[in-house]
């Protein structure tokens, strides 16, 4: 069986996006000087967080899957994360 | 005495849909109390995710006909562990049909046996709230301490004489009223998983097994590419469970991918054979608790009880992770608890230690205390990465017939011993501490 890419993979689940508002921040100061962006991409399973050129932290809130490990590894001052909104978010089928 | 005499919104409100959440909602309903039962998902269960192996003796204390009326896949009668290396794979492969009689585990997806749970729910009055955040928890300052009473979503505030925290592994509504710690990235694991839809039949052949049978794969060593944690594999009816399981601190310690190591697990060849032409249905994460006994701590306060992974109720004996009994455990606790204390007009903080009290007087909380020592057995660096290596050199010697004149086994396991990477003192000392920590 050939795996599709994350990104595929998380096409096939269901998300109800909420386009009003984020639930990931990140403060990008703090995020340099503790240099986590490393872990952060390493760690989540959806490939939320990137690098730009410039080092910031990218953030595609839209694919979290709501496991909460990148703020179990993050300082609270450099990551805010809160689940989304009620009905919003991933949505498993199976689960 | 702590009891407010104005009438509260519901007697009993709890924050979480999961398994933890509607069994205690079920029980207090059944008892006869208002209880409101709050989801954020936009349906019970869509946030949630486990291997799948639910030992379902708890649930039937609350169930009695569980077993013909949940959604559940299959019955467990093949229990097969691995430890996996790059090229080989040593197994011990376990089947009994006795498993199947009485049933002992089944398979389960959550987003099908939370929906049922949360149904059994309404049916017996609970007031269920799917689609809602609860936000914070509502407070006041007694004599005896912080009371809670009541939560508030967006703007809204409704009050209850006791609110049940079963909000998960992350915890947020206990640790916001100060009741619990952030845990630590050596308490938790996560856990990434695949569904894979393969035919009926197919998974049968595969995994031999005939109708409902299933087979649990549990995998160690090469699996999760030396971090600490180990990989399983489930059958569903048509589909199969997958997946890895990786302590936090030493998945940043060691700086490997989430997503590779999954990868790496579902194309081992040991594992590909089986997934050979399935398709990935479904794609997941989720937090494990694991930080054993150490990590339950405060479950409990004026007007709040903590169930479930919420309370750190989760425990990994290195081959299987069992939470979701442990969840039902705790919901049985609590529900007998919050019923007693409602009952006689005392919600305090005193009055609701009872549920301590139960839940260690339990087989859950026995349970809790039995495997108190393994997080620290299983921070054991060899595990994961050179016991595999160890069993392999020997079997290849054995099972490697190269010409020239077999040596007896125990001569074979000693220069297969002294070659690995493992010392003498170490496997003494790894073994005492695993017979200990059992
Ligand atoms: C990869 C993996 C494999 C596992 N394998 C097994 C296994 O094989 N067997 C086993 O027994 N256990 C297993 N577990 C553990 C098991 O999944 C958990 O112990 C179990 O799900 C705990 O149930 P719970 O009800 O306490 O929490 P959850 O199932 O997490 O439920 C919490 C609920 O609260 C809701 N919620 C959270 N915050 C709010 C809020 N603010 N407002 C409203 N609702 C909220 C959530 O949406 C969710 O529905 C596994 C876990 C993982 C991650
Ligand atoms: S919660 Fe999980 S899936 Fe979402 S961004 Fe964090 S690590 Fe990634």
């Amino acid at each position: 069986m050939k795996l599709p890419s994350v990104t595929d993979r998380l096409a096939r689940n269901r998300f109800v996006l909420d386009e009003a508002e984020s639930h990931i921040h990140i403060n990008q100061e703090l995020a340099a000087l503790t240099n986590i962006a490393d872990a952060l991409i390493a760690c989540c399973p959806a490939q939320v967080y990137s690098k730009a050129e410039d080092g910031t932290i990218l953030v595609e809130y839209a694919a979290c899957l709501e496991c909460g490990t990148c703020t179990t590894i993050a300082d609270d001052a450099v990551l805010s994360w809160h689940y989304p909104r009620g009905g919003f978010g991933i949505q498993f089928r199976e689960g | 005495m702590t009891w407010k005499t104005e009438e509260p919104d519901f007697e009993v409100i709890v924050i979480g849909a999961g398994v933890a959440g509607s069994v205690a909602a079920y029980q207090l309903a059944k008892q006869g109390r208002s209880v409101l039962l709050i989801e954020r998902g936009e349906a019970p269960g869509s946030k949630n995710l486990s291997g799948g192996i639910l030992y379902c003796n708890e649930m039937e204390k609350v169930f009695p006909d569980f077993l013909n009326q949940a959604p559940i896949e299959r019955r467990i009668t093949r229990n097969y562990v691995s430890f996996l290396n790059q090229d080989s794979s040593f197994a011990i492969d376990y089947q009994d049909t006795r498993l199947a009689h009485p049933v002992n585990a089944v398979t389960v997806l959550r987003a099908k046996l939370d929906a049922w749970l949360a149904d059994q729910c309404t049916d017996t009055g609970v007031m269920v709230m799917p689609g809602v955040r609860v936000d914070a928890v509502l407070t006041e300052t007694t004599d005896d301490g912080t009371q809670v009473v009541g939560v508030q979503a967006g703007e809204d505030k409704l009050t209850a004489h006791v609110v049940i925290a079963a909000d998960g592994a992350n915890s947020f509504i206990s640790r916001a009223v100060g009741l619990r710690p952030k845990p630590k990235q050596n308490q938790m694991a996560v856990g990434v998983k695949g569904v894979i839809s393969l035919p009926r039949r197919t998974i049968e052949d595969r995994f031999s097994l005939s109708g409902d049978q299933g087979a649990a794969f549990a995998v160690v060593g090469d699996c999760t590419q030396g971090v600490g944690g180990g990989g399983f594999c489930y059958t569903n009816l048509d589909s199969v469970s997958i997946g890895v399981v990786l302590r936090l601190d030493d998945l940043v310690a060691k700086k490997k991918a989430a997503t590779r190591v999954f990868d790496h697990f579902l194309s081992h060849p040991l594992m590909a054979a089986y997934l050979e032409g399935g398709e990935l249905r479904e794609y997941g994460c989720h937090l494990v608790a694991e930080g054993g006994l150490d990590m339950v701590g405060d479950i409990h306060m004026g007007g709040l009880v903590v169930v479930g992974d919420a309370a750190g109720l989760t425990l990994n004996t290195g081959l299987t992770v069992r939470g979701m009994d442990l969840a039902v455990g705790s919901a049985i606790a609590a529900a007998k608890a919050v019923g007693t204390a409602i009952e006689r007009q005392d919600v305090g903080a005193q009055a609701l230690s009872v549920y301590r009290d139960l839940l260690f007087a339990s087989t859950t909380g026995k349970d809790m205390e039995r495997f108190a020592r393994m997080p620290e057995f299983l921070e054991r660096e060899r595990l994961y990465s050179k016991y595999g290596d160890l069993l392999a050199r020997i079997m290849h010697h054995i099972f490697n017939h190269d010409g020239t004149p077999r040596e007896p086994a125990v001569k074979v396991a000693a220069n297969a011993f002294s070659r690995s990477k493992v010392k003498i003192g170490q496997l003494l000392s790894d073994g005492l501490a695993g017979v200990r920590a059992l």
